[in-house]
């Protein structure tokens, strides 16, 4: 009964939280986009958490620094279970055109679990919202 | 005080992973240490490895906000050092699209201040009016955010009518739009209370700290690459470098607002001035050895790029300056006699921007070296309950 209560919320309103790892703020300014009146990510549920411990969906931009590797684990480790990860923008998938650097170390899948990757250089605000809705619908 | 700098050539901006160490005395902050290298990918080093085609699209990817700038203090350079002379149509279109890049920067950044002092239906206003410029941006480019249009010898598509007459079109709505944002500075005195008088940084001090941009600018220091230097098209337009002389947030706030309307103007006269012709000429696939310094007015200040050539197809050497990087020690200047409530808004004020999970500040007790770390969304949240205790202060007034 609990469970079924806890599925339900999460499918109505999933809580979001933002994880930059070294991205270029492209995707990070269409994420905020898609959070302002044109496109309203609001009207689904979705709210923008700033903390870990709040959140049930990581969205991640951007590829893996070395510097931010342990706090992304960190932050990883933070939020509680069940955790999905989207990783948005082409950086959060293979590295795009970082990849080869001496600090990069690919993709955010590289150092954590993905559940779910939205393409793009930098991905759409609609791109990004149809790679959270496709996601719901798995759950 | 020390600080080490181990920055990459990328921008810091909005929403990026970066460690701010204060020293507080109370509610006072005594010190500051930036950390800095969480977002350092290697770029330069990359950019050794590429061709000179190559690293305008590499480049481009330094930041997402002024990917424009980036590409075409790149791409100014390159040309100087192929002497290569673009078309004079091509020129009009490249500097155009920094000009509309300019207008979405000032106005993401309006609504960032607004969202750090606590208005956020002001955040909601000023971000549904940049889907405008940004439906232009894609209208031109064919992409929201990284443009992609400049290349070695000029641009890469044309104008039609059509779309010169939309462009006009989105400059009257804008224009309407940004006087409107006049009106509310204006008559909103808690707004204007909570921005005048924080982050206080004279202009001796400016000088001193070779601050750039709209931080330069709002301590009345008219420094302005398009004015003091006029590269390509600017010679030929007619504008003027805003300036503010409060020297504080409030200020920073004016200086961007008066900006805007400036691009306004100056986006009117490139679209109804637009010369007939070619939009680009070939270039040649290796550069003669030598190297240039190349200078552009990004939106948050001036932007320097080095390039070494040595007669092959790739760079020797790519070293970025961007603007956020000069303007990190007057920022250190900004927080030091300021409260810990004002960090976020002082911060943003600089325009590297917003509060985020990974970000957090560490709060270092003067006397006893005791450590807590706070996030900026808890931050805000004191600063905003700081200023609901604290009287309205009268004598605050729009400037304009």
């Amino acid at each position: 009964m609990l469970n079924k209560l806890a599925r339900w919320s999460r499918i109505k309103s999933p809580w979001i939280l933002h994880l930059n790892s070294g991205a270029c703020n492209a995707c990070d300014i269409e994420i905020i986009a898609a959070l302002t009146p044109r496109f309203d990510v609001e009207r689904f549920g979705i709210l923008l958490k700033a903390t870990p411990r709040h959140a049930d969906v990581i969205i991640a931009t951007g590829p893996a620094t070395r510097q931010m590797r342990d706090r992304i684990i960190r932050i990883y480790d933070q939020v509680p279970d069940p955790k999905f990860v989207i990783a948005v923008g082409a950086c959060a998938m293979s590295g795009c055109v970082y990849r080869g650097a001496y600090n990069i170390m690919g993709g955010i899948d590289q150092v954590i679990p993905v559940n779910m990757y939205v393409p793009g250089c930098p991905a759409r605000p609609d791109a990004i919202i149809d790679g959270v809705v496709k996601l719901l619908g798995k759950l | 005080m020390s600080f080490q700098v181990p920055i990459g050539p990328q921008h810091p901006a909005l929403k990026e992973p970066i460690s701010l160490r204060m020293t507080v005395e109370g509610e006072v902050i005594t010190d500051v240490d930036i950390r800095l290298g969480y977002n350092h990918r290697g770029l330069e080093k990359l950019a050794e490895e590429k061709n000179w085609i190559q690293n305008i699209y590499l480049v481009e990817r330094i930041c997402g906000i002024c990917s424009h700038s980036h590409a075409t203090c790149y791409v100014q350079g390159v040309e100087k050092l192929m002497e290569l002379a673009p078309p004079r149509r091509g020129l009009y279109i490249r500097y155009l699209v920094s000009e509309l890049e300019r207008i979405h920067s000032h106005l993401l950044w309006l609504g960032v201040a607004g969202h750090e002092a606590g208005f956020d239906s002001f955040f909601m206003y000023t971000w549904r009016d940049r889907e405008i410029v940004m439906d232009l941006l894609e209208m031109i480019s064919g992409n929201r955010v990284h443009y992609a249009i400049n290349t070695l010898g000029g641009v890469r598509r044309d104008l039609d009518e059509g779309q010169k007459a939309k462009i006009l079109e989105g400059m009257v709505t804008l224009r309407k739009r940004s006087e409107y944002y006049f009106h509310i500075g204006a008559n909103e005195p808690s707004f204007v209370g909570r921005i005048a008088g924080v982050g206080l940084l004279p202009k001796d001090k400016v000088v001193a700290l070779c601050a750039v941009g709209p931080t330069a600018r709002a301590s009345g220091w008219a420094r302005d690459v398009r004015k003091e230097d006029p590269y390509a098209v600017y010679g030929e337009l007619d504008f003027e470098v805003a300036t503010a002389d409060t020297c504080d947030v409030l200020g920073r706030v004016v200086v961007r607002v008066k900006e805007l309307l400036e691009s306004y103007k100056l986006c009117e006269q490139m679209v109804r001035n637009l010369p007939a012709g070619d939009i680009a000429v070939k270039a040649p696939r290796k550069v003669k050895p030598g190297e240039v310094v190349s200078r552009y007015e990004a939106p948050r200040g001036e932007n320097i790029h080095y390039i070494k050539a040595n007669g092959t197809d790739k760079p020797e050497r790519l070293k970025v300056r961007a603007p956020t990087l000069a303007n990190y020690p007057a920022t250190v200047e900004m927080l030091r006699k300021g409260f810990i409530a004002d960090i976020p808004l002082i911060f943003a004020a600089i325009d590297p921007c917003i509060c985020c999970a990974e970000r957090a500040v560490t709060l270092v007790k003067a006397g006893s070296g005791e450590e807590s770390v706070v996030r900026m969304s808890d931050l805000r949240r004191q600063a905003i309950a700081r200023h609901q205790n604290a009287p309205v202060k009268r004598n605050a007034v729009w400037p304009l």
